[in-house]
């Protein structure tokens, strides 16, 4: 391409003049730019987050703060324990609630159910992801929590020789209907991924287990689920991550008690209810003790979200090493489409 | 088997036993349980939209602007008119601002990018922002904008922080379009000497324009139902307010603000704001449905 290179002359006939060239080197730098820009804007925030955040942890600690169980705003001690533990309790009630019935739903629409209800039950099971997070707070506070409150006092008595889910009064919001709101809430994104890995299961393995005279669900057990596990995991996670930021749902549902209550039934905070709640009126210490909360929650999600996409990573890429080469990135690109969907949605 | 002398029946030879095809059954039925069962909530939600929201409709809710009379049951509270200009306001900067920068970040991945090390990392944060927590795009823009410049909430700020929430789900699904464009279209325009920028714009993203809308309603869909980067960044308001620049009222903002009160008037138009807000974000959906159907690509 040198004009240098071409022996006699200066520039090749077929080479375009630098003015010519201008607009494409200008997209090139421009968008590259703007990558860039993305960049610098994430470290910029994290920045200047962790300089508001400071007079925080500088008066409690960074473990101090994370790790403390006292949370009381009008003495200015701020051990946001509470918050961290309630934060995942909700988290992990919702796994354990909506990640079986995601991988069922799967399992349901990629492998059982009859051809013509698969593309509605898949719409359905999206239109989950629709509606917003204070729709499903307005529902879980006004509809969920009092109707089930009833049966959740009958669970704490009938179970209460169990700690942390017997004994105590069950209030109307509570950690329980917390987890559950979420576990519906990441249902979508949890059986979307899980369907985009089942879809990558190759046919020769299950018409080799069906051949062997294998049922449908044996099949499921030999085939299908070992081959997706990574998957699943990765996408459980993910939906982990988008459980533990969840923010005007839970707030509504969760009660405003920062302190460690006892029980599954009683009134509890998250990180996330804490900022959405508390930060209309906080000044000066407070405010601060709330910008390092949003950074502790922000970690957290950085590191299960990190784990996850790895995780996720991983499982595509050694589904696609055994297939042809060339169709290497295809599938990862489906399943990111499919997620990315039942993100927007 | 061998009850039945030396000829078994062949059919009983091969039969699953019983004790297996009990446990497929069971299986089945569990998996159709599971599935039965996410459904549930979905059809509870939008019963009690139905219910709960159709009750507070009118004319007059639709036109009128809250009033921030909650304190007398029977005083005029007003509807929701300003909250729907706000939300269709500031949806419509955010995608302004988000549509060509996640579109063009995905370009960049896709045609100039591929495989080099800082695209890599690009992609790596692209995705850190998808993971983010809502409430922190808020509190992002609280810091720079509010703290930063001594200032109060406005409408434009609200704006800002989901078009942060937008970028990463456009620029995600952008990326996957963008893949799906057969190379041999980009070698072809190459061949014939267009120009890099040319294949981009006449080619390219052309040819993958119904997935990027696809992509980028989905994200105005999940924007608009966004309630924690609104709460501290355009605030809420009891008057019109059509201005970027002042507090701006915004359908999610108002339904949270709603569902606290103890006034049950108040709650009420809660459920008819949800009820519109659920109505708009379905409306997105199934545009963005059909138009990924039309697509020309997979």
């Amino acid at each position: 391409m040198e004009a240098a290179s071409i022996p006699g002359g200066d520039r090749s006939k077929l080479e375009r003049s630098p003015l010519a060239r201008f607009p494409d080197r200008a997209l090139r730098y421009g968008l590259t730019l703007l990558a860039a820009l993305i960049l610098a804007l994430i470290v910029f925030f994290f920045v200047r987050l962790v300089g508001e955040a400071r007079p925080a942890f500088a008066k409690e600690g960074v473990l101090g703060f994370t790790f403390t169980n006292n949370w009381d705003v009008s003495s200015e001690h701020f051990g946001a324990l509470p918050l961290v533990v309630g934060t995942l309790i909700t988290s992990v009630l919702a796994l354990l609630m909506g990640v079986p019935v995601a991988v069922a739903t799967a399992l349901y629409i990629t492998e059982l159910c009859p051809r013509r209800i698969k593309a509605p039950i898949t719409i359905l099971i999206e239109l989950l992801a629709a509606v917003p997070s204070v729709v499903y707070g307005l529902w879980g506070i006004f509809f969920l929590a009092p109707k089930l409150q009833p049966a959740e006092q009958w669970v704490a008595n009938k179970l209460s020789f169990i700690p942390f889910i017997g004994g105590g009064t069950v209030t109307i919001p509570n950690y329980f209907v917390a987890g559950l709101i979420l576990a519906i809430m990441i249902l979508p994104i949890v059986s979307a991924i899980s369907r985009e890995v089942m879809a990558t299961v190759p046919l020769d393995h299950k018409e080799a287990a069906l051949g062997l005279g294998a049922t449908r669900w044996e099949m499921i057990r030999i085939a299908v689920l070992p081959y997706c596990r990574t998957g699943i995991v990765g996408g459980s996670m993910l939906g982990l991550g988008r459980a533990i930021g969840e923010t005007i749902a839970v707030t509504l549902v969760i009660g405003d008690a920062p302190q460690l209550s006892g029980h599954l039934f009683s009134q509890g905070y998250t990180l996330a209810a804490v900022i959405a709640n508390e930060f209309g009126e906080a000044t000066g210490l407070h405010r601060s003790a709330l910008f390092a909360a949003a950074l502790v929650l922000f970690v957290l999600t950085l590191l299960v979200n990190a784990v996850a996409r790895l995780v996720v990573m991983r499982a595509n890429r050694s589904r696609n090493q055994p297939r042809q080469s060339g169709l290497g990135g295809s599938r990862s690109n489906v399943a990111d489409l499919a997620e990315t969907a039942a993100m927007g949605a | 088997m061998s009850a039945h002398g030396a000829t078994p029946n062949r059919i009983e030879r091969f039969a699953v036993s019983p004790r297996r095809r009990r446990s497929d059954k069971l299986a089945r039925a569990l998996v159709l349980t599971g599935t039965i069962i996410a459904l549930i909530p979905l059809v509870l939600v939008i019963y009690y939209l139905l219910h709960e929201g159709l009750k507070a409709w009118s004319p007059h809710f639709f036109t009128t602007d809250p009033t921030g009379n909650t304190f007398f049951k029977n005083s005029d509270i007003g509807g929701i008119r300003s909250a729907m200009l706000g939300t269709i306001e500031m949806v419509a900067l955010a995608s302004l601002i988000a549509v060509p920068i996640g579109i063009g970040v995905a370009v960049w991945l896709v045609e100039y990018g591929k495989g080099h090390w800082f695209a890599q990392l690009v992609r790596f944060f692209v995705d850190v922002l998808t993971g983010v927590p809502s409430i922190v795009f808020g509190l992002f823009i609280y810091i720079v904008l509010i703290i930063g410049t001594g200032s109060t909430f406005a409408g434009y700020k609200g704006a800002l922080a989901l078009s942060l929430l937008m970028l990463p789900v456009i620029t995600r699904s952008a990326e996957v379009v963008l893949l799906l464009v057969p190379n041999a279209l980009r070698e072809s325009a190459l061949a014939l000497g267009a120009e890099r920028w040319k294949v981009i714009f006449r080619i390219v993203l052309p040819t993958a324009v119904s997935g990027l809308v696809t992509g980028v309603l989905l994200a105005i869909a999940r924007a608009a139902g966004e309630t924690a980067p609104l709460l501290f960044t355009s605030g809420a308001t009891n008057k019109t307010s059509s201005n970027l620049g002042e507090f701006m009222n915004s359908l999610p903002v108002q339904i949270y603000n709603d569902v606290i009160s103890p006034t049950q008037s108040v709650v009420n138009r809660a459920w008819g704001a949800a009820l519109t807000l659920v109505v708009l974000i379905l409306i997105l959906n199934l545009v963005a449905r059909l138009v990924s159907r039309r697509s020309r690509l997979a």
